[in-house]
C-alpha cells in the first residue's frame, strides 16, 4: 500500500491534462460571465462553487434575464449528480466527520471517475490529487477569461463550448469497458436523450443513474 | 448585482451540501454487494448522460449544431488514443472551423 502523499502526487500527475482542459473551459466562463456579473464575482464564484455545470447553468439563466431563484434552482439541479457521486464515495472514506468532509469537498466529475478503483470503491487521496490541478486551472482560467473577455468576442466562435463534450468523452472512454458498463453507458445516454426535452436541465443526468441500477442486474 | 452574490452564496452552499450529504450520513459504512455493483456502474451511466447533454442539449431542447462535429472528432481521437489535450483542443478547433465555414 503506497502512502497518502504518493497517492496524492500520482493523482496530481493524472489531473494535469484535466487541469489544462478545465483551464480552457473556464476561460469561456469568465468571458461569458463578465458582462452579467462584473469582473470580480465570476472569479469568486469559481473559487467557492468550483463546478462547471452549475456555474454555466446559473449564468445562462442570468443572461436570459431570469432571477436569482431560477438561477439557483438551475445550478442545484445541474449538480444533483454530486449527491449520487457522494453516496458512492462515502463507504471509501474513513475517519471522523471533518476528515470525511475534507475528502468529499474536492469531488468533481473527472476526479471521481479517475479515483474509482473499478470495484465500487474509491481512492480518496488520489481523488484529492486529481482535483488540485483542476481547481487551479478553473480559478486561473476564469480570471484570464474575465481579463481578456472584452477583447475576445464570442467564445463560441472559438469552439469553446465543444470542450465540454470532449472532456466527458475522454472520461467515458476510460470508464465504460466491459459489457455491463457499456450497457450502463448506453442506457444513461438514452435516458438523457429522451428526458432532455421533457424535464428541467440537470434532472436527465441524475435520472441516468437508473441505467446503472438496470445494468447491475445483467450478468457480467 | 445583489442577485449575483445571492446566487454565488447559495450555489456554494448547495454544492457543498450535495457533495457532503452522502459521506457525512454514511461515511465508512460498507455498502451491500448489490448497491456496490450499482455504484461501480454509476460513472459510466452519468458520464454518458453528460456527453449527450453537452453535445446535443441547449436548455430544455435538443439541437444539432457545430458541437456535434467537435464531439465526433473527440470520439475518434480518443479511440485512436490521442493525448487528452489533443482531443479537447482539437474538438474546439473543429467546432470553431465549422462555425467559420458554415
Amino acid at each position: 500500500m503506497e502512502g497518502a502523499g504518493e497517492r496524492r502526487r500520482a493523482g496530481i500527475r493524472r489531473g494535469l491534462p484535466f487541469g489544462v482542459a478545465v483551464f480552457a473551459i473556464s476561460i469561456s466562463f469568465g468571458v461569458l460571465a463578465r458582462p452579467v456579473m462584473g469582473p470580480v464575482a465570476p472569479i469568486v464564484m469559481s473559487i467557492l462553487v468550483f463546478s462547471g455545470a452549475a456555474q454555466f447553468g446559473a449564468l445562462a439563466v442570468l443572461i436570459a434575464g431570469g432571477g436569482a431563484g431560477a438561477a439557483i434552482a438551475a445550478g442545484v439541479l445541474l449538480n444533483a449528480r454530486y449527491l449520487a457521486m457522494g453516496l458512492a464515495l462515502a463507504p471509501s472514506l474513513r475517519g471522523r466527520a471533518p476528515s470525511r468532509a475534507a475528502f468529499a469537498l474536492p469531488l468533481v466529475d473527472a476526479s471521481w471517475a479517475a479515483a474509482s478503483r473499478g470495484d465500487g470503491t474509491f481512492d480518496p487521496w488520489y481523488l484529492v490529487g486529481v482535483s488540485i490541478p483542476q481547481y487551479v486551472g478553473w480559478v486561473l482560467g476564469t480570471a484570464v477569461g474575465v481579463l481578456i473577455g472584452p477583447r475576445l468576442g464570442d467564445p463560441n466562435a472559438l469552439g469553446l463550448d465543444a470542450l465540454f463534450p470532449a472532456f466527458f468523452i475522454v472520461l467515458l472512454f476510460e470508464e465504460a469497458r466491459g459489457r455491463r458498463r457499456l450497457a450502463a453507458a448506453a442506457g444513461g445516454a438514452g435516458i438523457a436523450l429522451v428526458l432532455t426535452p421533457l424535464v428541467p436541465a440537470g434532472l436527465p443526468i441524475l435520472a441516468a443513474a437508473a441505467a446503472a441500477v438496470a445494468a447491475s442486474r445483467l450478468r457480467s | 448585482m445583489t442577485a449575483v452574490w445571492i446566487v454565488i452564496a447559495a450555489l456554494a452552499l448547495a454544492t457543498a451540501a450535495l457533495k457532503l450529504a452522502g459521506p457525512l450520513a454514511l461515511g465508512g459504512t460498507p455498502l451491500r454487494p448489490g448497491a456496490l455493483s450499482v455504484v461501480e456502474l454509476l460513472a459510466s451511466a452519468l458520464l454518458a448522460a453528460l456527453v449527450v447533454v453537452e453535445t446535443f442539449g441547449s436548455g430544455r431542447s435538443l439541437v444539432l449544431d457545430a458541437r456535434v462535429l467537435g464531439a465526433g472528432f473527440a470520439a475518434i481521437a480518443v479511440w485512436r488514443r490521442a493525448p487528452m489535450i489533443v482531443v479537447v483542443l482539437g474538438a474546439a478547433a473543429v467546432t470553431a472551423l465549422a462555425r467559420l465555414l458554415f
